[in-house]
Order: structure tokens, then C-alpha cells, then sequence
């Protein structure tokens, strides 16, 4: 790891503050991405400003009318394990009870993942699939427009999320084939269904992040079962190709775990 | 150097650190603590299991700095007045080690799967629970037996 300096914040306020005057400083949420990053020296940020101390003030789950509200700091083992999300949003914490292993759902962050957007990770396929809208210190962000590449988001230098809201669908689901040894998503596949809107997100294949699947959504608009899906298949265009699977076989996972996906959220 | 001040093993501990350091490299090499070891570094093995504020964590993966006041348990903790913990009991009554480097590891995040799942553990929760923590040598079997005897140990 190489040095850099240390900041230790107990408000979201001060956290902004030090960063506008720190152009090269990261943010440090859960760590479970930034830190194995830097001790590979992939990342060299001049400073870290810890939002850990203030984890109380950014952490939280409440429902609010129709939507449920996720503070950035809120750890995945929270999520996975609220009640309100269960009953409102089982396929949410279905998805954060997936990530990683018991240890790292301890510290990692809804923020910290939705801000890093790797694109095999979980919570970018939620962010999308559900419509949420992600807050900033500076303002609110349509997960349509969020993501915008590999480990890119429509985040400016200094830029804080503060919260995500997650509109409650009718029926959602998520499934993923999960990579044995690392539990990132070779393919994830985000279904979820509001209103007559269907919303189809995959993680874990797109070489350009997390990614909509509009066959797959517009069959489902028509009819949400996956008898829909007869026929329709993903391209493997686009798709990610490395030792653990090729874009074809990543581009057929995409169907099958849709289709899981679809009798899931069915209750079948 | 910036200071940090913590509890390891109900002890109160401080120490100046660079800010770099992980919570595995203060627990090992200020503490002298090194019970907890370091397998992969990428958080990928659980060698490094300890608690915090009484939840398992990755050490490797956690600034020391990060952790002011918090509340840190390692293997070290776990045997009180020179006798051992159910757990650590179980695994030694099973046979749930061969080379055991990553028995502290295992033995932390079982204490935990105890602390949140009850003490009626059935194989496959135990199986699922232990994904983040690898061992090279026995294989899983009597990791597994272990675990289950263990969690009802616990309850007495």
C-alpha cells in the first residue's frame, strides 16, 4: 500500500469538506473494495477520509410510503437481515445476503458498492432493475443515469451518496451464478416488475458494467412468466470473456438466470 | 504518527501507528497477538477472522485507525481461566485440524455463526456460513462436525 494521509470524520458535512480540499482523496466506506485495491497498489488515493466514525449518521432503513430508504453506510449483513426490507423488498435482501461471505457483509456498504460500481458486483443490478433514485450531498441521481461504465458513475470528484430510495415493485427477483471463490457474480440477473414496467438489470457480464436487458424486458412486459422468454436469448456482444467463462457462456447464464429469476419472483 | 486506542481481549490498548496498518498487522506485530494469521491477504481465505464489536470480520481488510473504541476479540480471547472455549474444544474432540493455520480463523467465524444462528446448526447452514473461510489440508467433513458440536456446546 502506498502512504497516504488519514482522516477520521464524524459527519457527512466534514467528510465533503476535507474532500474538496483533497482533489486525490477517496472516500473509505465498508473497504472491502478500496482496501484490497490499494494493498495491490491499484489504487493510491493522498488521502482517506474514513466515513466509518460517522457510520450512525449514514446508516439506517426505513420504509417511506411506497419506497424503501437505505442509508449509504448501511452494511450488507443489515440489509440482508431487516425486517422491513424482508417484507417489502424480499428479492433486496436476498441479494444482500449474497454478497461475498459473513465476514465481508459485516463491513461492506450499500454506498461504498453502488459508488465503486464494479461491474461484477450485486448492488448495481438492484440499484437499476428497481428504478431507485441514489441521493447525493448534491442531489438526486435516476439509476438510469448512474451508471456509466466500468467502475464509472455519474459521481463528481467530492461527491458523497448519502442515501439510495428503492421503490417497492410488485415482484422481484434476483439470481446469480455466483464465481466459487471470489462470490462475485460471473452473471447476476436483477428482475423486477412495477406497475405494467418490467425491468430486466444483469451484473457480472457486460464488459461495460451493469447493463438492461430490453429483449428480455420487453417479452416480459407482454407477459411476466417465463414462458415470455421462449426463444429470446442474450448476445454475447459486449459480453466479458476470462478464465472462469467466456462471453457465450456468459451470454446463455444470462437466460438461465433470468429465467430462474422470473419463476422466483412468480413464487414458483 | 496517528494514534490509535482500542480494547483487544478486554484489555485497553494504544499505539502509534502509520496510518496503513491493518488491524492484522497491529494485533500481530505491536500486540504480539499472532494467533490471528494472515493466509491470502485478499480477503478471500478467513485466516484473519477475529471479532468486532461482536461481529466476525476480515482483519486484513480494516485499517487499524478505522476501529478507535471499538471492541476487538481474537483466538487469543476466547479461553477462559485456562480452559478452552467450547468451540475451540470441539474442534480439538473432532479432529477438525490437520497443519491449523486456519483453525483461529475457522474457530471466529463458527463462535459467530453461533452468535447469529442459535445453537441447533444443521449441515448445510454450517456449510454455507463457513464460505469465507478456506482450509487446505483436512478438507471440510470434520470442520463441519466440529461446528454442530461446538454450537450445542455453547448452550450449556
Amino acid at each position: 500500500m502506498y502512504q497516504f494521509t488519514y482522516h477520521r470524520v464524524d459527519s457527512a458535512r466534514k467528510a465533503i469538506n476535507l474532500a474538496e480540499k483533497n482533489e486525490d482523496a477517496k472516500f473509505l466506506a465498508g473497504g472491502m473494495t478500496l482496501l484490497p485495491t490499494m494493498k495491490q497498489r491499484l489504487a493510491s488515493p493522498s488521502a482517506i477520509i474514513d466515513l466509518n466514525p460517522a457510520a450512525d449518521k449514514l446508516a439506517g432503513i426505513e420504509q417511506r410510503g411506497r419506497a424503501i430508504v437505505i442509508g449509504a453506510m448501511t452494511r450488507h449483513y443489515d440489509v440482508a437481515n431487516s425486517k422491513i426490507v424482508q417484507d417489502a423488498i424480499p428479492a433486496l435482501a436476498d441479494l444482500a445476503g449474497m454478497i461475498g461471505d459473513p465476514a465481508v457483509r459485516h463491513r461492506g456498504t450499500i454506498g461504498g458498492s453502488v459508488a465503486n460500481n464494479d461491474p461484477a458486483a450485486d448492488y448495481p443490478s438492484a440499484v437499476l432493475a428497481l428504478n431507485a433514485t441514489v441521493f447525493t450531498n448534491k442531489r438526486k441521481i435516476a439509476a438510469d443515469d448512474f451508471f456509466k461504465g466500468l467502475f464509472e458513475t455519474a459521481l463528481e470528484p467530492g461527491e458523497l451518496i448519502t442515501k439510495i430510495v428503492f421503490p417497492i415493485p410488485s415482484k422481484a427477483a434476483y439470481m446469480k451464478f455466483p464465481n466459487p471463490a471470489s462470490r462475485y457474480a460471473m452473471v447476476g440477473v436483477f428482475v423486477a416488475r412495477r406497475g405494467k414496467e418490467v425491468r430486466v438489470a444483469v451484473t457480472g457480464a457486460g464488459s461495460n458494467g451493469v447493463f438492461r436487458a430490453s429483449k428480455f424486458e420487453a417479452a416480459l412486459t407482454a407477459k411476466f412468466h417465463v414462458k415470455s422468454l421462449e426463444g429470446v436469448n442474450a448476445s454475447a456482444d459486449g459480453l466479458n470473456s476470462d478464465i472462469h467463462a467466456d462471453a457465450a457462456y456468459r451470454a446463455h447464464l444470462i437466460g438461465v438466470m433470468c429465467r430462474r429469476a422470473v419463476n422466483k419472483a412468480n413464487g414458483k | 504518527m496517528p494514534k490509535v486506542s482500542m480494547t483487544v481481549n478486554g484489555k485497553a490498548v494504544s499505539a502509534n501507528v502509520d496510518a496503513r496498518t491493518l488491524l492484522v498487522q497491529f494485533l500481530r506485530e505491536d500486540l504480539r497477538l499472532t494467533g490471528t494469521h494472515v493466509g491470502c491477504d485478499t480477503s478471500q481465505c478467513g485466516c484473519c477472522v477475529v471479532h468486532v464489536d461482536g461481529k466476525a470480520i476480515k482483519s486484513c481488510t480494516v485499517l487499524a485507525l478505522t476501529l478507535e473504541g471499538a471492541n476487538v476479540t481474537t483466538i487469543e480471547g476466547l479461553a477462559q481461566d485456562g480452559k478452552l472455549h467450547p468451540m475451540q474444544e470441539a474442534f480439538r474432540e473432532n479432529h477438525a485440524l490437520q497443519c491449523g493455520f486456519c483453525t483461529p480463523g475457522m474457530i471466529m467465524t463458527s463462535v459467530d455463526i453461533v452468535n447469529r444462528k442459535g445453537n441447533t446448526l444443521d449441515e448445510q447452514t454450517i456449510r454455507h456460513e463457513l464460505e469465507g473461510n478456506l482450509c487446505r489440508c483436512t478438507g471440510y467433513h470434520n470442520i463441519v462436525k466440529a461446528v454442530a458440536a461446538g454450537a450445542e456446546a455453547m448452550a450449556k
